[in-house]
């Protein structure tokens, strides 16, 4: 599971290099999501704009991540591919996130 | 006359029955959801349908990976088959592990959201989306093998 992660004053991106989150990956994927988060600004944008396929499993580890990062912080995501944004629609998950069409949206937003 | 050729060529566009072998680990199922992927490209299906297919067969092989085998067991055989019938693809999943512990009508509900942050629920989406995306789901066992039933309608738009 390869994260490429981009520090700046207030928030940081972490972009998801693998094009799938699937069961395969997803405890993988916890365990980077933790290491680049546990420390550094509130707002983390995970920048899913590579992945074109999560299943249950991605999206548990993705819930995981925000929840293990705490309700002070912050996870956002950005960039969802139709597919993983259909996924997010059908289980109303994306009522629990704070979506970003795209990244550099996310970041335009957040450095206001 | 004509009525027959018509008849025969919309069965010729019907895809013949195929099955996709695996054993019951998840680089393994990866592998399968290509060859599936592979073997429905005669059908040219759109995005969406590609992706349903997809997405229910991961969660059903995902189950079964991770609940119908024990760890100990490496090499526990999974068949994927496909019959292609005008109204949709028709699916069988059979398993030789421990039988589904819950009836097919108690699963799949939808995951309640509406509670407290740490709360949150980071599994249980299985099933819904199955449910969801396919019809017709029913399993049965017999001879110590599982196996799951399923309809994907395909070349439709919503």
């Amino acid at each position: 599971m390869e994260l490429e992660t981009k520090t700046e004053e207030r928030f940081k991106v972490v972009s998801v290099k693998d094009s799938r989150i699937d069961a395969a990956v997803a405890l993988e994927f916890k365990d980077a999501m933790r290491a680049q988060t546990e420390e550094g600004p509130g707002v983390v944008v995970l920048d899913l704009s590579k992945v074109e396929f999560i299943d249950s499993s991605g999206l548990g580890a993705i819930v995981a991540s925000m929840k293990n990062m705490g309700q002070e912080k912050t996870l956002a995501l950005a960039g969802l591919t139709p597919t993983v944004a259909r996924v997010f629609r059908l289980t109303r998950m994306d009522s629990v996130f704070k979506l970003f069409p795209t990244l550099d949206g996310a970041i335009d937003e957040l450095r206001l | 006359m004509e009525t027959e050729v018509w008849a025969k060529n919309m069965d010729a566009a019907n895809l013949p029955p195929f099955e996709v072998c695996l054993l019951n680990n998840n680089m393994a199922v990866r592998r399968a959801l290509e060859n599936v992927h592979d073997a429905l490209k005669p059908l040219s299906l759109c995005a969406e349908d590609s992706e349903n297919i997809e997405l229910v067969l991961a969660e059903v092989l995902n189950n079964v990976v991770e609940h119908a085998y024990p760890p100990s067991i490496k090499d526990g055989d999974i068949a994927i088959r496909c019959v292609h019938k005008d109204d949709g693809l028709h699916w069988k999943i059979i398993d030789e592990g421990v039988a589904l512990q819950k009836t097919i009508q108690a699963l799949g509900d939808p995951v309640d959201l509406d509670v407290a942050f740490d709360d949150l629920p980071e599994g249980g989406f299985g099933w819904f989306l199955i449910k969801t995306l396919a019809h017709d789901v029913s399993y049965t066992r017999q001879n110590g093998q599982n196996q799951l039933s399923l309809r994907i309608v395909v070349g439709e738009t919503a």
